[in-house]
């Protein structure tokens, strides 16, 4: 018997009683007969548990990858997740639950949203923030069609150093809005070379630190780009540690949250964010957890300016996003949490440590070089003659890097991407530069 | 309802971490002036037993599916196996990051092809892309396919509209909307179908497609569906079918077979992965042979024994998830597929409309059913009529008090103050029998006792909350 489905032969027969039809088969009358005719089935039989199981994990060990030291970045990266998130997201309360609709019976997951509003903004240093995206390019594509219902302009400013995956996401989203989008280069030093701003833009999106890993410096931007959209892109590790764009001017600040207590997970799930400013709660997409009381005057919370969303607004809504990421963002809330803000901003310096030793003793030897001048966080490009080459001989020593035709999009042709995270050890350093030195 | 903010003390923390190797201002001190941060965020400072005893504290007012009935219309609440979850946490797929190299990742490709070629043969289509991350998602990526075939054709200029039934789900527009398209409303026919008159009067040169819910939002199947798809086909349109409610016919009948172009498959509804309190879920899009030149790239194809990533689509219309979409929640689906079987995926379909039917016979006589006729997965109720004042959020508040979680209500819009019941095929007999016999008391309290539904709910953790108090005092942030 199928194990999900407690229906027996005596519960089938009373039910069909009930509504007056002699056979399963009679509550499909509807579907018209060619079809019911046409349809074939895929070919599977039942399997049991274990065998399921078994098929799974077999595939699923495939994956040489899972072996090697990853000091892999380009937006998503390998950091520590303290068991006790793992813990609370087994929660069946939470993870069961749909999106609290029906405040009285979902006071759990509206109040982590509103905790992890809260925590997002601090983050950021904004006024507002969503209850999540599906993933930070999402959220990126979803600011830039904010900026547009905001300032009515269209053309949308792209740094080359824009990481391109989130390049991809926004240009499809843009072409469907009818959006174009220009670029805008960067400097030696790998940061935004913004000479002069086109009259008529929507936005300028700059990311920080960019995808070349490089810090940007935002100071005087937004005053440049007058009533324009300052979306920034923000890694939320590094924001612990530097000046979060909403102290300086940004419009918007969305970014990936993965790195905060979420697995790598091959990509997805991931978790958006998006914060903004007062003035453009109400052309925010996404859900929102907002305080009031009850009948009582209990503090309680609810999901609130749905009037903005689509199962109210319909056609007029600020976005069709329904499901999004909130377990991801249950786990962020929980991660932020454990850490405190020492906590966090320890993380940041360990991984910000690490990658300047590993960068310090890379450029020593002979053949490599940073590829860029600027300030970096915990990822940076090594120059080289042969990048296959370099990545080649890391895979043999067990490690793993971003394949360099990642960096193609961004005219670099020369680079490796490295980033480190406080989970890399000295002996993996150490076996990293061994690596590329060796002859 | 106190938060993690008011837990804890400056100072305390949930987590050891290691200690850096030189002191921070000497790390700090790499980061020119004004990019440093000069006040941290003010974050929770809370011990792990704090922490832990909030959380749980919190999930303890939260209603899942593992708590009690969840008969949530068109959101499909079924049982959450939970042998997904703990093969969600194999690290070997857990802790894969999605940059490297297609040799490294052949396991977690396996599984994203098999699990692709298993959509495509459920739905009789022949193209599938796995990248939206939600059923949104893939409305979004339907309508960015819709927009490409016509752009491809010469047509978009003029090809600007897309019908949709009264009864749609409100993303259908938003995401119509969001790809520049203006939206038709088609009204539904006595029987609670697409009216064909009025779908024939509004077809025409200017119509991009129709986007249709299989069966409809009122629990309805489209009787009509080959002529519907027919019609559109005849006037140049496309046919998108939104596949929220296709927990009513799985393993019974394919899209493909009725005439769709564009699927969206909702796996936290019929494939069985959980909700998450509001995701992550994902909406993988099946397709039919004219769009399959547009799909998002890469692809994820087999060479013999190994799996690679193939970009040889030069009209795609390119990227919706900057990956491969939402690989921990598709293995689940995966497993789902895998142990159902055929045999299975019929005795899904069977539960699922078998229940509805049952309580839809059961409550027919006490609530109002507008639209008296076979259901499939879910059935709409209204609440109307049913006592002094009473009204349909009462009745929804009400169920709290007796343990279930509400129904949807006020959705479809076309019924009014409507109840929309969806009980899936995992409840037993005793279950619907219990929440059938709550609803029946209910309705007699409403004749009876019209105040105790008015001040429902009387046993959850809050009382009923104000929420154009919300709107106008708006505290969506702790302030400090």
């Amino acid at each position: 018997m199928n194990p999900y489905i407690p229906h027996t032969g005596e519960d089938i027969e009373a039910m069909l009683e009930a509504i007056g039809l002699q056979d399963v088969e009679a509550l499909f009358a509807d579907i018209p007969r060619p079809v019911r005719e046409r349809h074939r089935p895929v070919g599977l039989p039942p399997q049991d548990e274990l065998g399921v199981q078994r098929h799974l994990v077999g595939l699923a060990e495939r994956s040489t990858g899972r072996k090697l030291v990853p000091f892999l970045g380009g937006g998503l990266y390998d950091h520590y997740i303290p068991p006790v998130v793992g813990h609370i997201l087994s929660r069946a309360e939470f993870y069961t639950a749909y999106t609290p609709y029906q405040a009285e019976v979902s006071q759990g997951t509206l109040t982590w949203m509103f905790e992890y509003q809260t925590m997002i903004c601090e983050l950021t240093g904004m006024e507002v923030a969503n209850a999540s995206m599906y993933d930070g390019a999402a959220a990126l594509a979803e600011a830039v069609l904010m900026a547009h219902r905001a300032t009515g302009g269209t053309t949308i400013l792209v740094p080359r150093s824009l990481n391109p995956r989130l390049r991809e996401v926004v240009a499809t989203y843009a072409w469907g809005a009818g959006l174009p989008l220009r670029d805008v280069p960067y400097d030696a030093n790998g940061q935004l070379a913004l000479d002069s701003i086109p009259d008529g833009i929507c936005a300028l999106i700059v990311q920080q630190p960019n995808a070349l890993g490089t810090v940007e410096d935002l100071t005087g931007v937004k005053e440049r780009l007058g009533k324009a959209f300052l979306i920034a892109y923000a890694s939320p590790i590094p924001l612990a540690v530097l000046e979060p764009p909403g102290s300086l001017g940004a419009d918007a600040v969305v970014g990936e949250g993965q790195a905060l207590g979420n697995p790598l997970s091959f990509g997805g799930p991931l978790l958006g964010f998006f914060a903004t400013r007062k003035d453009h709660l109400r052309r925010m997409p996404g859900r929102v957890s907002g305080q009031t009381q009850d009948v009582n005057g209990k503090v309680g919370y609810v999901m609130t300016f749905q009037t903005r969303e689509q199962h109210i607004r319909r056609e007029g809504a600020t976005s069709n996003i329904c499901t999004n990421s909130a377990l991801c963002a249950l786990a962020a809330t929980v991660y932020l949490a454990a850490l405190g803000p020492d906590g966090l901003r320890r993380v940041a310096l360990l991984s910000f440590e690490r990658a300047h030793a590993l960068a310090e003793r890379i450029a020593r030897l002979p053949g490599y070089d940073l590829a860029f001048g600027g300030p970096f966080f915990h990822e940076f490009v090594v120059r080289c003659a042969d990048p296959a080459r370099a990545v080649d001989r890391l895979r043999r020593a067990g490690i793993a890097v971003v394949p360099p035709a990642f960096l193609h999009p961004l005219g670099v042709r020369d680079g490796v991407l490295v980033a480190a995270t406080e989970k890399r050890t000295e002996e993996e350093l150490d076996r990293f530069v061994a690596a590329l030195g060796g002859r | 309802m106190s938060t993690i903010y008011d837990r804890g003390a400056p100072g305390r923390r949930a987590l050891a971490l290691p200690s850096l190797g030189q002191p921070e201002e000497r790390l700090l001190g790499l980061i020119p002036a004004g990019m440093r941060r000069k006040r941290p965020p003010r974050l929770p400072e809370v011990s792990q037993p704090e922490l832990v005893r909030h959380y749980t504290a919190l999930s303890r007012m939260n209603y899942g599916v593992d708590t009690g009935f969840y008969p949530l219309g068109s959101c499909t609440m079924k049982h959450n196996p939970k042998l997904h979850e703990d093969l969600a946490r194999n690290p070997a797929l857990a802790d894969l990051h999605p940059l490297l190299p297609p040799e490294d990742c052949q396991g977690a490709l396996a599984l994203l092809w098999e699990f692709g070629e298993r959509l495509k043969a459920i739905t009789g289509m022949p193209g599938v892309t796995l990248q939206p991350a939600a059923g949104a998602h893939g409305e979004l990526t339907g309508m960015l396919l819709l927009k490409k075939w016509f752009e491809d054709q010469g047509e978009e200029r003029k090809r600007t509209k897309i019908l949709l039934p009264d009864s749609a789900h409100g993303t259908n527009p938003a995401s119509a909307a969001m790809v520049g398209f203006t939206v038709v409303s088609l009204p539904s026919d006595r029987r609670g179908m697409v009216d064909l008159g009025a779908l024939n009067l509004a077809l025409g040169p200017d119509v991009a497609g129709i986007m249709l819910t299989v069966p409809n939002t009122l629990g309805i199947f489209e009787e009509d569906i080959l002529e519907i798809t027919r019609l559109v086909h005849e006037a140049g349109g496309l046919c998108y079918f939104d596949g929220a409610n296709l927990n009513a016919y799985l393993g019974r009948a394919r899209p493909g077979d009725m005439g769709a172009d564009v699927f969206h498959i909702n796996l936290h509804k019929t494939f069985s992965t959980p909700h998450g309190g509001g995701g992550p879920g994902a909406g993988p899009v099946t397709v039919s042979e004219a769009l399959l030149p547009y799909l998002p790239v890469p692809d994820v194809v087999r060479d013999g024994v190994e799996f690679r990533l193939a970009w040889d689509r030069p009209n795609s219309i390119g990227r919706v998830h900057p990956y491969l979409g939402n690989t921990l929640v598709m293995v689940k689906s995966l497993v789902y597929i895998l142990t159902l079987g055929d045999e299975g995926m019929r005795e899904v379909s069977a539960g699922a409309v078998l229940a509805a039917n049952y309580l839809r016979a059961k409550l027919k006589g006490a609530y109002v059913l507008p639209y008296d006729r076979l259901a499939k997965h879910e059935f709409v109720l209204s609440g109307e009529g049913l006592g002094e004042g009473v009204r349909t959020l009462d009745v929804a508040k009400r169920l709290m008090d007796y343990g279930f979680h509400p129904p949807t209500v006020y959705f479809p819009l076309i019924v009014k103050e409507a109840l929309m019941i969806e009980p899936t095929e995992t409840e037993p007999r005793e279950t619907l029998d219990a929440f059938a016999d709550a609803m029946l008391a209910i309705a007699q309290e409403a004749k009876e006792k019209p105040e105790l539904l008015h001040q429902a709910p009387h046993a959850t953790p809050v009382r009923r909350l104000d929420e154009a108090r919300a709107v106008r005092e708006p505290k969506l942030r702790r302030e400090f």
